[in-house]
């Protein structure tokens, strides 16, 4: 214990000269704002555009315009659209949509749940095979049969996709160093880059529908798989390897016998991640006229019905549990199935094969009988649909009129004590006082290595021509992510030190990351009214869950001898927090401060639907209106910017942290 | 006054080396090729490295190992053992140097010959195990002959004598992590001995046991070598177990060779003292032949006494020294070539006394 | 579950599958039996996102489905990107078309993929409007003259110390901050960024009596809820709005019109006709919407009620 406390000790003298550094910037930033506010802001009113943004119409007219006869959409493009829309379409007529003269799809709701049992049991086990039956059942009774197993359908055509490339193209960088390096950056950057931002230019290419939904899933999920596959490729015990050269393997053998066996269950991880990231973004895909549960989430908002918002966001949390916990279990199951006894192998095969005939039947009949086809039920609400979404709307209302008063007051605080001043020294300082700022801060923080990037990306920034407007984004995400990490390390640590807790709060935030934004912000908009503080909201729920997560982790890996050495020691439980567990959390801390930086910033343009203005508003406003496409798309680029500038320089920050924990310590 | 390497009579006898190599260099780091031959390749490691940022890991061994023969590789961590013996068998590419196998200089073969060599002629048994988790026991040990191509049947039939032979069997349905390590270890053993190869090279497959179990480890080699008879290549840290094992044994120091001799020369005549230091805590009667405390023949020696062969190990000839009143003849090939005596014995237990 | 309990699970389920087969009704193949189906084919109507144009949608689809026989297939869209449909045949119809000059002269003058095809009959208005009950306590308010009179009022966090002018959906092109520059008011615009954060901020204030005032048109069902009270701006004359930057009066009133592409005017299908000829009154499309939005009918129902309340209206779009 002694040794670590002097070692905190000498860590805390050491960074006060950082600290004060940041400080007098600040200090001077504040002076220097007084008498220059309002100067070089680089203000654009809405329907003011630039030069670039013209250009970027002219563009878009004559990609437009030349759609029938380049070779470029001709030969590529529409190549790759009508591929993958022959796969949606074949996926959607067996199991959501009418096909081959049918008035149903080929498979209808009881096939679908037992051939969807069976794989559960196939690829997992007993437990999420009842699991799955009892989920994908819920979907009928809530009245949305049809809708889930088109995102299910969108959803399994983007994995399969994702998994054919991804999964090789992952093998070979986790064998090749080179295609490492030059893929790491380019699965950054599709990582980083907002959801929405990329949607408005996708359409422009590869139209609407449920194809080039299917390709931003693509897009969108891809990377989880490439990455995990290459890692559990690297990481293979490099004994075993050795082993199998030394016995003359050759590489295609030893990738055969070694690698992949070894890497597999690592992989599955990596197919487990892709499937969520497919699923919520099958869902924002509605925008693009994807079909599914994401559209009557979408058409309930605009009708304002919460309810029918609700329960369908309550479908598809269903389903991505159900998806979730089946390709754990396959996860799982990777590295118990080769040690089953012959007579547990024996039981499951006897099961299987029930399993199997029973799926049959129910194929046979749910092809050739109405009531297996269509789910049994009224014709909109489900059986229990209609309730839920009821009693969802009532207790919104409840909650809209009795705590108006208090939830303004607390909008108030924040925007008057918090986000205006913020705002107003970011955004009505002149630009080259806020770059000169941002660059000494990176310095100080993260260290000179980092200077070029963020001199670039703000350059970047005023070449957009929405440099004020990237500054009243940068004020809210500042805001929301001080909140978020505010919540991450309370609900963090409480969660760490205690397994109930954890166990109680840790499926609530699962589902919070899982049900789409847009089901929330019906009844924010009733609580906080159209603001940038309902914006923030939405974000800091979106955002919160993960670095809630990573910051439990952490203090839960501190190991258990340091806490009992400091109690032992007779520290009371809150010098333990903050003397031992935060301290050694943190490189946790500041990876929830990166990753909450990240997701509170792909949440912009969902903030601008609901008031934030801004540079969510413009990517919002450019999806829709023609004249407003290339301000919007320039708009969406500058979301990326701030991205890549924030997330570079906290993760510099962070490693260079953790370097000095490790000189140090 | 380094002893000259002794060169074993049974290397003479033998037509043609098992394993020889000659000048081997490996140096890791950037541009690793520029440093063998020039004055950088004088360098003390620590200075190479500041300078080059370079690790000469292997710098220059070399030595022979004739059919049959067990030698042993024997050095601190981070001496360069399992660097070297990857160099053997080019798991590690050497820098420079040659290495033959059975006349054969491996650093020419290409990549098809030098598979076709690893399949067939040498296997390799590792520190960690290097098994395959998915795989059972005994398709573990067929793992080599499955790389090779050989049918289910015979591979299994092959690695079920295998198992056998190395004490396993009745665990060919075993998973590898079901296994104690050192059960596990002998897998690996019998993945290596399952493709019947000339050479066996054993990269510290101890050091991760217990005491006891490796012991044990010791004594299945031993047995093994005995009714296999393979040529051995046993790397280890472990003094005591390079003289257990050790027909030969060649002790490295940074890199470099230090000595290379039979036990009893290594623990008698220390090169320097490095190797002194090393064999300092020996129980030298254990390995000392009677050789190295004897005495010249002076002409007033009664040469009444028992005989010896001048290959008796200290220890056991303890007894026949001690209860004989006069000193003992040491005779070697028929020609009497030393006398010991009590003292001689004596000083011998009594060093070794804390 | 052992290997019996397995077996006998089994066994339950083919029995059981049996006796259920004997009672459930085949699915027939619906195949091209019907001729008039194969008149008619498929037709896509793209959706725009507000529940008025929805009606339009709810109502065309059900007839042309219950009395022409035809396969709809609704897309939901904005309405840029449904006229992007014309050109590649994704989109047959545009069923309720504000203005958009700037489209039509891409799509159906430059790509000619997209023809006019008449009016809706509905009204557009767009313009300033204030919750009922402040129009009713302050009936001054409705003249724009008087409304820096009240701006301290309509303070809010966002209005950076001005009044607040809230603006909706982002797909509406608006004149609204040249208006507050040019008639010297002292507002700020404030962008709600979607038309229901804008219809919750107006239910909002009249529930509980805050002051609001914020862009808003009609047709729209919300109004059949809340009767927002229009606010006059100087009068419309034609040719005002001219220059956007110096438009210093209010909104020209739309007549809205049905837009298809070129394909399929002249596909001779009878949705063709039926689409032509579809005119209704503001009443009629807020009296759907209202059922859609606030009554929570499906489209088919509420288009149901309409049609069976309505049959003289609607005959008279499908005679030839
Ligand atoms: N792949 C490598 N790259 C760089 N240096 C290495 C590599 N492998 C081994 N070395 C260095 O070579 C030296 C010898 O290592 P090694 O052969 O593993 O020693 P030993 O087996 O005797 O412990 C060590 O200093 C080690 O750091
Ligand atoms: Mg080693």
């Amino acid at each position: 214990m002694t040794t670590l406390s002097a070692g905190a000790v000498r860590r805390r003298a050491a960074r006060l000269p950082r600290g004060a550094l940041v400080g007098a910037v600040v200090a001077v930033w504040v002076l220097l704002w007084i008498p220059l506010r309002g100067r070089d802001t680089l203000e654009l009113s809405t329907s003011e555009l630039t030069p670039l943004h013209e250009r970027v119409n002219d563009l878009r007219d004559a990609i437009n315009s030349s759609r029938g006869s380049s070779p470029v959409f001709t030969a590529f493009f529409d190549v790759i659209r009508q591929a993958v829309d022959a796969l949606t379409v074949f996926l959607q007529s067996l199991i959501s949509q009418p096909a081959y003269g049918r008035p149903v799809p080929l498979i209808g709701w009881l096939g679908v749940v037992a051939v969807a049992t069976l794989c559960a049991y196939a690829v997992g086990n007993l437990r999420v095979a009842v699991l799955t039956a009892a989920g994908f059942t819920s979907f009928g009774l809530l009245g949305y049969w049809q809708q889930s197993m088109d995102t299910l359908a969108l959803t399994l055509a983007a994995v399969l996709i994702c998994l054919l490339i991804g999964i090789p193209l992952g093998i070979w960088a986790g064998l090749s160093d080179r295609l490492h390096r030059v893929l790491t950056p380019v699965l950054d950057f599709m990582q980083t880059m907002p959801t929405f931002v990329y949607l408005a230019p996708l359409t422009l290419f590869f139209l609407i529908g449920p194809a080039s939904g299917v390709i931003a899933t693509l897009i969108y999920a891809m990377p989880p798989v490439i990455r995990i596959t290459a890692h559990g490729i690297r990481t293979v015990a490099l004994s075993s390897v050795e082993a199998g050269t030394s016995l003359g393997a050759t590489k295609w053998q030893l990738l055969r016998t070694v690698r992949v066996p070894l890497a597999k269950r690592t992989i599955v991880l990596g197919v487990n991640q892709t499937v969520m990231c497919a699923l919520s973004m099958v869902t924002i895909a509605a925008l693009i006229d994807a079909p599914g549960l994401g559209q009557v989430v979408l058409r309930a908002l605009q009708t304002l019905d919460v309810g029918t918002a609700f329960s369908a966001g309550l479908a598809i949390v269903i389903m991505a549990i159900v998806l979730d916990r089946v390709t754990t279990a396959a996860r799982d199951r990777v590295e118990t199935q080769y040690r089953l006894g012959p007579k547990a192998r024996g039981r499951r095969r006897v099961t299987l094969a029930g399993l199997g005939v029973g799926a049959a039947v129910s194929l046979y009949l749910s092809y050739t009988y109405v009531w297996a086809a269509f789910f049994p039920g009224p014709d909109s609400g489900g059986v229990v649909g209609g309730q839920v979404a009821s009693g969802v709307t009532q207790a919104s209302d409840w909650v809209q009129v009795h705590l108006g008063a208090v939830t303004d007051a607390i909008r108030n605080a924040i925007s008057y004590g918090l986000l205006n001043p913020l705002q107003s020294l970011i955004a009505e300082s002149p630009w080259y006082l806020v770059s000169t700022v941002v660059l000494a801060l990176a310095w100080i923080v993260a260290g000179a290595r980092i200077v070029p990037t963020v001199a670039v990306c703000l350059g970047l920034l005023v070449a957009t021509g929405l440099w004020q407007e990237a500054m009243v984004t940068l004020a809210a995400t500042l805001v929301a992510t001080v909140i978020v990490m505010a919540l991450g390390v309370v609900v963090g640590v409480w969660m760490g030190r205690s397994d109930r807790a954890d166990g109680l709060i840790r499926p609530t935030l699962d589902a919070a990351q899982v049900m789409p934004a847009f089901v929330y912000l019906v009844p924010f908009l009733g609580l906080f009214g159209a603001s940038r503080f309902t914006a923030i909201v939405a974000a800091v729920v979106f955002a919160a869950p993960v670095a809630i997560k990573l910051v439990a982790d952490g203090v839960r890996g501190v190991p258990a001898t340091v806490v009992e050495a400091a109690t032992a020691s007779g520290s009371s439980s809150w010098q333990v927090i903050t003397k031992v567990q935060l301290p050694l959390a943190r490189q946790s801390l500041t990876l929830a401060a990166n990753q909450g930086l990240i997701y509170v910033l792909s949440m912009v343009v969902v903030g601008g639907l609901v008031g934030a203005g801004a540079l969510g508003y413009l990517v919002v406003a450019g999806f829709s209106q023609s004249d407003l496409y290339g301000k919007g798309l320039a708009a969406g680029v500058a979301v990326v910017l701030l991205g890549v500038l924030l997330d570079r320089t906290t993760q510099a920050a962070a490693r260079r942290f953790g370097a000095d924990v490790g000189n140090r310590g | 006054m380094p002893e000259p390497l002794i060169a074993d009579e049974r290397v003479q006898a033998a037509t043609e080396p098992a394993l020889a190599v000659s000048q081997l260099w490996k140096v890791f780091g950037p541009r690793a090729d520029r440093i063998v031959g020039t004055p950088l390749a004088e360098l003390p490691r620590a200075e190479l490295l500041a300078q080059t940022a370079c690790v000469a890991a292997v710098r220059d061994i070399s030595f022979t190992v004739a059919p049959t023969e067990v030698f042993v590789v024997m050095g601190l961590s981070g001496s360069g053992k399992s660097t070297l013996v990857r160099c053997l068998t080019r798991l590690v590419e050497p820098t420079s140097g040659s290495v033959l196998i059975e006349g054969e200089d491996i650093r020419g073969a290409d990549p098809r010959r030098l598979r076709d060599l690893r399949r067939h002629r040498f296997a390799m048994v590792f520190q960690h195990f290097g098994l395959l988790p998915h795989r059972r026991v005994l398709d573990n040990v067929a793992y080599g002959l499955e790389i090779r191509g050989v049918a289910k049947t015979e591979r299994y039939r092959r690695a079920g004598e295998v198992l056998d032979l190395v004490g396993l069997s009745g665990y060919a349905d075993h998973f590898p992590d079901q296994l104690s390590g050192g059960m596990q270890q002998r897998v690996g053993l019998g993945r290596a001995l399952a493709v019947d190869p000339q050479i066996l090279f054993f990269d510290e497959p101890f050091s991760a046991l217990d005491p006891l179990i490796r012991r044990d480890m010791q004594n299945e080699v031993l047995r093994l070598h005995h009714e296999v008879g393979k040529t051995m290549i046993f790397i280890t840290h472990d003094l005591h177990e390079a003289l257990r094992l050790g027909d030969r044994i060649l002790i490295m120091r940074d890199g470099a060779a230090v000595q290379i001799g039979r036990p009893d020369e290594v623990v008698g005549a220390p090169a320097d003292d490095y190797v002194r230091d090393f064999v300092a805590d020996v129980p030298k009667s254990h390995v000392l032949t009677i050789r190295w405390v004897m005495r010249p023949v002076r002409d007033d020696d009664p040469l009444d006494g028992p005989e010896l062969g001048a290959d008796v190990v200290v220890r056991d000839a303890v007894r026949a020294v001690l209860s004989s009143a006069a000193p003992v003849k040491v005779v070697h090939d028929g020609v009497l070539v030393g006398m010991v005596d009590d003292e001689a014995i004596l000083r011998v237990i009594v060093a070794e006394e804390p | 579950m052992s290997r019996v309990g397995i077996g006998r699970f089994v066994a339950v389920l083919a029995v059981g599958a049996l006796a259920l087969t004997a009672c459930g009704s085949k699915i027939e193949n619906s195949g091209s039996t019907s001729p008039s189906k194969a008149a008619c084919g498929t037709v896509n109507i793209a959706v725009n996102p507000w529940v008025g144009y929805q009606a339009d949608a709810a109502v065309i689809a059900y007839i042309a489905t219950k009395e022409l026989g035809c396969t709809v297939t609704k897309k939901n869209l904005t309405e840029e990107v449904s006229w992007q449909g014309f050109g590649t045949g994704a989109v047959d119809v545009v069923l309720e078309n504000w203005g958009h000059p700037d489209l039509k002269k891409t799509y159906i003058d430059e790509q000619k993929v997209a023809v006019e095809y008449g009016l809706t009959g509905n009204k557009g208005i767009i313009g300033w409007y204030v919750p009922p009950w402040l129009a009713q306590e302050h009936p001054d308010i409705t003249d724009w003259n008087n409304l820096n009179k009240y701006a301290d009022k309509f303070k809010t966090s966002e209005s950076g110390g001005k009044g607040q002018l809230l603006l909706g959906d982002p797909s509406f092109v608006t004149n609204d901050e040249a208006l507050v520059k040019n008639l010297k008011l002292d507002f700020k615009v404030v962008y709600a960024g979607s038309e229901a954060a804008l219809i919750q901020a107006f239910r909002t204030a009249e529930q509980q009596k805050q002051w609001m005032i914020g862009y808003f048109y009609e047709p729209q069902w919300f109004l059949s809820e809340v009767k927002l009270v229009h606010v006059n701006l100087p009068a419309y004359t034609e040719g005002c709005d001219a220059d956007p930057a110096k438009v210093a009066c209010d909104y020209a009133p739309y007549d809205l019109d049905k837009i298809v592409s070129k394909k399929f005017a002249d596909s001779g299908s009878p949705a063709a006709a039926l689409i032509k000829n579809f005119q209704w009154t503001n009443e009629h499309q807020n009296a759907v919407a209202l059922d859609i939005a606030v009554n929570k009918l499906s489209d088919d129902d509420a288009a149901k009620k309409w049609v069976e309340a309505n049959p003289d209206v609607w005959q008279a779009w499908i005679k030839n």
